[in-house]
């Protein structure tokens, strides 16, 4: 208590250094990121989802052959099983399925896909869900109302029902000869209108008791336009929350275009995502090619498990009830 | 406490008519429902008499009070598909939904409640540990990959149980069950396994974390200076006073087991509406989707008006927040 008292106490930090080192004091003394050099199941987490997405980043340097080139697809190679087991063969390392397509190629690529419509797809949701909650809790009255009363309708029920609905009413509204692109399209769409609600929720919360605060009253008073006042200061201060929503949104979202893939309504046979790859390969179970599922359905609890064990520890980590 | 019924159940009749005004849209606006009908070679003369026999010409809000009226009727139109009533198509296939649900409802339950309290109680043990990270594990996997596993483990390799169907089933009325044969129960372990996993662990978790809150409360550390036994404390005082909101949440959740079974008969090709629902889908079967659309609404939106109010009834707290105008 007494050295709050002294005034050479702030003398005690080290003032000598560069910013920069000063700024890289500041990261480790931060909070988060301490709690994350102390948590090893954290790093193994970020290390996997990090490994994931440079997997699915480099996925055409990597693999051995363009799984979707029919060029590139030798029938004689079919059904050939993993490299460790007696029939295996080089260089199809996990084994080929019916098309003599190699699983590993085809899971590589196929983790882009999965990856790319979870973020764009969360991307999508944590747009439409901060614009519209910051609409509702800093405008307030009937509109606030009406897009909370959306989300109240809205939150009773399952995001996969309504992935799956809006899924199916826009293809068929579009047609049923639909590319590859705007499949991807169509489900980022469905995903992203089936998650808004949370990020809604959240950010009007933290936007009604900022709204309150001096800063926004001075920013009023200075007559700054509302939009500026929202987007500059105040949602800033309503982001933490959102990160988190984000990051276990990420699992959902890669899970729910998994199911809707494996339910034969998201990506296409020739574009297959890991769900997609699933739903393949679940057709061989009965004829003894367990490889064909088992390495894409591997494949995907490892990236969702490490994803959630992130979101979870971020949860606690920022969580100051915890600490 | 009327009033406050009052306006839960006019929420619900406004949750119902939004869903209703969806569902019609669907019906009509979402693909032509005479090019799903009829064959390439149609001539367009015959197209405009299906056009006119199935009211397709009159006005919007015509056709749309038509469709409320028949909804409202459990007339749901017929599926292109099947060329036949949707509502008899449901009507088939609900017994089967509501059975498997029900049951992986109460498996859920039954574990769920166990596996909490025994982390709760015992949550420095390494089983408590080893059950939480299985829990994790059992949040991540996805319903169909569980599904997968488990038909390759039990129906593959150890051959033990039917990997599809419902196995035998006895009619009764119009229900048909599963329950009191022994192959139609044994078709019933592994679906049932799979859709009630991800509830178990949501409950488990649940109790655990609304234990360890209630542990440390006053009046358990009042019983403990009571003298209490520690059973009594752990099962008469603390147990009793998580179920409450594990209740809730479990019958809140009743409605999304329905919907999850979508993803649970397809894996198992269990005849219930999440199968005949999917096959809708990838048919743009439009009649049949608006139709599950609808019912499962309704199953929905009743399951939360009779939560909302056993709640108040229950909690007498919430009572008193209500009536003073929340």
């Amino acid at each position: 208590m007494t050295d709050a008292f002294v005034p050479n106490a702030v003398d005690k930090e080290p003032l000598a250094g560069s910013w920069s080192d000063r700024v890289s004091a500041r990261v480790a003394a931060n909070d988060v990121f301490y709690a994350f050099r102390t948590s090893p199941l954290a790093i193994v987490a970020a290390a996997v989802v990090l490994t994931f997405f440079l997997l699915a980043l480099f996925a055409s340097q990597l693999a051995v052959q363009n799984p979707f080139d029919p060029a590139q697809l030798e029938l004689i190679n079919s059904r050939i099983a993993p490299l460790w087991t007696a029939d295996g063969q080089r260089p199809f390392l996990l084994g080929t399925d019916e098309q003599g397509r190699d699983l590993l190629s085809a899971i590589l690529y196929g983790l882009r896909v999965s990856l790319l419509v979870g973020v764009l797809g969360v991307g999508f949701a944590a747009t439409l869900g901060i614009v519209l909650g910051l609409i509702a809790g800093y405008v307030g009255g009937w509109i606030d109302s009406l897009i909370m009363r959306i989300a109240d309708v809205q939150l009773t029920f399952p995001a996969i029902l309504i992935a799956l609905l809006i899924d199916g009413v826009v293809k068929s509204a579009l047609g049923n000869k639909l590319d590859e692109r705007t499949m991807l399209a169509v489900l980022v769409f469905a995903i992203g209108l089936s998650f808004w609600v949370q990020y809604a929720r959240t950010v009007r919360g933290s936007v009604m008791v900022e709204k309150t605060k001096d800063y926004v009253a001075a920013a009023q008073l200075i007559g700054l336009p509302a939009h500026k006042i929202m987007l500059r200061h105040v949602l800033p201060n309503a982001m933490g929350p959102v990160l988190v929503i984000a990051t276990i949104n990420l699992a959902l979202a890669i899970i729910t275009e998994a199911t809707l893939s494996f339910l034969g309504s998201g990506m296409p046979d020739t574009m297959p995502s890991l769900g997609t790859l699933i739903r393949i390969g679940n057709n061989y179970l009965f004829s003894g090619e367990w490889w064909v599922v088992a390495f894409p359905g591997f494949a995907l609890a490892a990236l969702i498990l490490s994803i959630n064990l992130l979101g979870d520890w971020l949860r606690d980590a920022l969580n100051p009830r915890l600490r | 406490m009327l009033a406050f019924t009052l306006r839960r159940a006019l929420q619900a009749v406004g949750v119902m008519i939004a869903v209703g005004i969806i569902s019609f849209v669907m019906f009509r606006f979402a693909g032509d429902p005479v090019n799903q009908l009829v064959s390439i070679d149609t001539s367009a003369a015959q197209r405009a008499e299906i056009r006119k026999s199935l009211g397709l010409d009159d006005p919007v809000l015509v056709q749309f009070a038509r469709y409320f009226a028949d909804a409202a009727q459990f007339k749901f139109g017929v599926s292109y598909q099947f060329r036949q009533p949707v509502a008899q198509l449901l009507k088939e296939r609900m017994p089967a939904t509501l059975e498997l649900a029900s049951v992986a409802t109460v498996l859920a339950m039954t574990f769920g409640i166990m596996i909490g309290v025994y982390t709760a109680l015992r949550r420095n043990s390494w089983l408590a540990g080893v059950l939480q990270a299985i829990s994790l594990i059992g949040i991540s996997l996805p319903t169909f990959l569980i599904g997968i596993l488990l038909i390759y483990l039990f129906a593959v390799v150890l051959g033990w149980l039917p990997s599809f169907g419902r196995g035998d089933v006895v009619r009764i009325g119009w229900w048909t069950t599963g329950l009191l044969t022994v192959s139609g129960l044994k078709a019933l372990i592994m679906p049932s396994i799979t859709l009630g996993l991800f509830q178990m662990t949501l409950i488990m978790r649940l109790v655990r974390a609304e234990m360890l809150e209630v542990l440390r409360t006053d009046y358990i550390r009042f019983a403990r200076a009571r003298g209490l036994t520690t059973r009594a404390i752990h099962f008469g005082h603390a147990l009793k006073n998580t179920l409450v909101p594990v209740i809730t949440v479990a019958g809140l959740q009743f409605g999304s087991v329905i919907a999850f079974a979508i993803i649970t008969e397809t894996v198992f090709q269990w005849p219930g509406m999440g199968l005949l629902f999917v096959q809708a889908v990838q048919s743009v079967d439009i009649p049949i989707m608006a139709a599950y659309l609808l019912v499962v609404s309704l199953i929905f939106v009743t399951i939360n008006l009779v939560v909302d109010i056993l709640y108040t009834i229950v909690d007498p707290r919430l009572h008193h927040t209500i009536s003073r105008g929340a």
